[in-house]
């Protein structure tokens, strides 16, 4: 491949510093145990601080917001060499890849420049009030109200699914400011301080035990003016559009971590074996096991795909919701799969007689029922794909 | 290389759209099914073709070709899949074409390869015996006699036999049926005496016979590469075929798709129009969703040919096993969505099932191609 020079001189400075800031701790083998939890977790933060530091958690947005101020072409390297050297992903984070695109495009000067740079160093953390208890697919028929009383809005109602909301800093909540005007035109956009007097969480558990949901309760909450993301009523097509970052960022799951868990034929030959044509020793496992590898490839390929049609303006913007659809379903099929595969040993839910690896596939087979349904679930999806990429009348 | 096209490649591909318009409707389909030729392709337009060059796309410029890439080839194939062209580009071009290059002599090269560059000469390898893709069951033997081999045995679904001015033979000099070791490749004329042509007439009305060898001889001169050793050439010519059929198959599946979606734009029930029906609509998402995934890995597969990858076994297993499965699904669903209509002769989209279904079954369905994808990937 031939890449103009200055791009050759990046990739090689970025190579070079992941070698040398990528803490050695981490640098295990896949599927390895017996770390102490804690100390992996504070070698993580150091590597995040450090990839935050040099602007590399936001590497599209301009230095002045925190980010590395990278090309789109410097991006694509950065990540490729983040892959490459097998470095852990930086955790999905909502101020980074759900609110910060949008808050660069809409935000105010202000608003920018209070909020971004704090993102970009990863030092306030943000969590998303979309969903209601009545207002799930239907999201815009939610019910939560901001009413203007001078210099304040002030917000009545609950959140659900409101990830995180129990360490957040902050919040971008979704309000009612109109009772009148049809129910996607009365919606605003707000950014909610999570210390604010009459804001109270409470963690939801889920199939798969404890998680990071939680739901929020705004009992008189006052919210500066200010603090409105775009037009008084516009807060829908602002919603919308952060949707769009979501999706990207759930399809994007499923590809994993390289250097945390086994992958599938790993996995399969680890607990079933080869025969002496070196292969797996169950005939119906290695055709699931290969037409699972085989769907990640070709959805890897589409992305990338999609990427470069992007680059070269081509494509739609709702190709997202392509891969949100089909990313969670093969991630559901993969946690499937896995639990075929250990059999007795992947229906274990805690303790001793277990191991560890094994705990956690059942738990994460439980919590993968979840990416089919969160972030839209995908009967939306089909219907965003039908409607929006194949022009299918409503 | 971004999997998109460059600059020349959509030209080609604009070209071979404006050409396959112009001189392909699909009624040709039912023309040469109903019409007795049993060459069942039409020569005058391959001669066109060859013209502007697409029959020697992938052969060097010595032997007359434009010695372009499996990308640029595929582009063409795509078009043609689009119309159900029949043409013998898998039977001249990626299967005795590619064999000639790859195994022939310097002699055989020049002997073959300007003439099908030219559209002047078709040719067809004959391999398959059982009805199942599974390269290796031989049982068609040569034995060797004073001036030659003689060959005794039967090949069915040999593409392109009918009317072939020269046929590739695969028959075993040694070992026992299953075994790589010991096949051989032989050039054949096809009024050879012993040989005995029976056209098939297939599910796509392709071109397609048995041939019956009872003892036809042929001088020594006329092995092609090593005794014994065509194994060796004939793996790498059936991923370049199942790399070509697979971007042809790609097109015919997204013509069958892009037509069911006009259809469900179209026809009205219950006073609305059925796209607009949630049970279809999700199940045309999903459609939409399968077809961009084979595209990815036809598209990945050509370009590993071109770039002379290691995984290029594997990439073209894993496209042409996802792209027969996919082939398949949309077979079946836009049959299913043009509702009675698609039933009758008439309507064309019963053409795309039928071509879908035997692309989806030459060179190895989805179970062949998966179970090499597990072996390649080492599990």
């Amino acid at each position: 491949m031939n890449e103009p020079n200055e791009l050759e001189q990046f990739r090689s400075t970025t190579a070079q510093w992941i070698e040398q800031h990528y803490p050695q701790q981490l640098r295990s083998s896949p599927g390895a145990e017996g770390q102490d939890p804690r100390q992996l977790k504070s070698h993580e933060q150091d590597w995040l601080t450090r990839l935050a530091e040099r602007g590399f958690l936001a590497p599209s947005w301009p230095r002045e917001y925190g980010g590395a101020g990278l090309s789109s072409e410097q991006v694509r390297i950065l990540n490729q060499e983040l892959r490459s050297a097998l470095v852990r992903s930086p955790p999905i984070s909502a101020g980074l890849s759900l609110l910060g695109p949008v808050l660069l495009e809409h935000g105010t000067a202000e608003q920018k420049a209070r909020h971004l740079p704090r993102i970009a160093h990863n030092t306030v953390s943000w969590c998303q009030g979309y969903s209601e208890p009545g207002s799930g697919s239907d999201l815009a028929s939610l019910s939560t109200r901001a009413e203007l009383v001078g210099d304040e809005f002030v917000v009545n109602g609950q959140k659900i699914w409101t990830s995180h909301a129990d360490s957040a800093d902050w919040m971008f909540c979704l309000v009612r400011t109109d009772r009148d005007a049809s129910k996607h035109e009365g919606i605003s956009f707000l950014l909610i301080d999570m210390t604010t007097p009459g804001i109270s969480v409470a963690p939801i558990r889920l199939i798969s035990g404890p998680s990071a949901f939680c739901q929020t309760f705004f009992d008189d909450v006052r919210v500066p003016k200010d603090n409105i993301m775009g037009q008084l009523g516009q807060g829908w097509t602002l919603a919308k559009q952060l949707l769009q970052h979501e999706r990207q960022a759930l399809g994007s799951i499923g590809r994993g971590d390289a250097r945390r868990a086994l992958t599938l034929p790993e996995l399969a030959i680890q607990e079933m074996g080869l025969n002496t044509q070196q292969q797996l020793d169950d005939p119906t496992i290695r055709d699931r096991v290969a037409q699972c590898e085989l769907d990640s490839l070709a959805l890897r390929l589409t992305m990338s795909r999609s990427a470069d049609e992007a680059r070269a303006g081509r494509g739609s913007p709702h190709i997202a919701s392509m891969f949100k659809l089909y990313g969670s379903e093969l991630t559901n099929r993969r946690h499937e799969l896995m639990i075929s595969i250990r059999g007795a040993d992947g229906i274990g839910w805690e303790g001793e007689g277990f191991t560890p690896a094994a705990l956690r596939t059942t738990r994460q087979w439980l919590r993968a029922k979840g990416n089919s349904i969160e972030g839209g679930s995908n009967e939306i999806q089909r219907n965003v794909i039908a409607k929006r990429v194949l022009d299918l009348p409503e | 290389m971004a999997l998109v096209l460059s600059e020349e490649q959509q030209l080609l591909k604009n070209s071979a759209r404006e050409f396959v318009k112009a001189n392909f409707p699909v009624d040709q389909v039912r023309q040469l099914r109903d019409g007795g030729d049993p060459l069942c392709y039409c020569r005058e337009l391959w001669q066109q073709m060859a013209a502007l060059g697409w029959a020697g796309i992938i052969f060097p410029e010595e032997y007359g070709g434009l010695g372009l890439g499996y990308a640029e080839l595929g582009v063409v194939l795509e078009e043609l899949g689009r119309a159900l062209a029949a043409q013998p580009f898998l039977s001249t071009v990626l299967l005795a074409g590619n064999t000639l290059l790859l195994g022939g002599s310097e002699a055989q090269k020049q002997r073959w390869l300007p003439g099908i560059c030219a559209g002047e000469s078709t040719l067809a390898l004959a391999f398959q015996e059982s009805g199942r893709f599974s390269p290796w069951q031989v049982e068609t033997r040569a034995e060797v006699v004073a001036d030659g081999f003689c060959i005794s045995g039967e090949k069915r679904f040999v593409l392109g036999a009918c009317g072939a001015d020269q046929l590739l033979v695969l028959a075993r000099t040694s070992g026992a049926s299953g075994e790589k070791e010991g096949l051989s490749l032989f050039l054949m004329a096809p009024d050879t005496p012993g040989l005995e042509t029976t056209p098939q007439r297939l599910l796509d009305s392709r071109n397609a016979a048995v041939l019956n060898f009872d003892k036809a001889t042929v001088p020594a001169s006329q092995l092609l590469g090593e005794l014994g050793k065509a194994a060796e050439i004939l793996d790498i010519v059936f991923d370049c075929a199942s790399a070509g059929l697979n971007a042809e198959l790609l097109g015919t599946l997204s013509e069958a798709f892009e037509r069911t979606l006009d259809y469900l734009k179209t026809r009205q029930q219950f006073g609305a129009l059925i796209g607009s029906f949630q049970a279809l609509k999700h199940r045309a998402a999903d459609m939409f969703c399968e077809c961009e995934l084979a595209a990815s890995l036809t598209l990945e597969a050509l370009r590993a040919l071109d770039e002379r990858r290691d995984d290029m076994p594997l990439m073209v297993s894993a496209a042409k096993a996802r792209t027969a499965d996919v082939a398949n699904l949309i077979g079946r669903e836009s049959v299913q969505m043009f509702g009675g209509i698609g039933m009758t002769d008439e309507e064309d989209i019963g053409l795309y099932m039928k071509r879908a279904r035997v692309a989806e079954i030459t060179l190895g369905d989805s179970s062949y191609h998966r179970e090499r994808f597990a072996s390649l990937s080492g599990f």
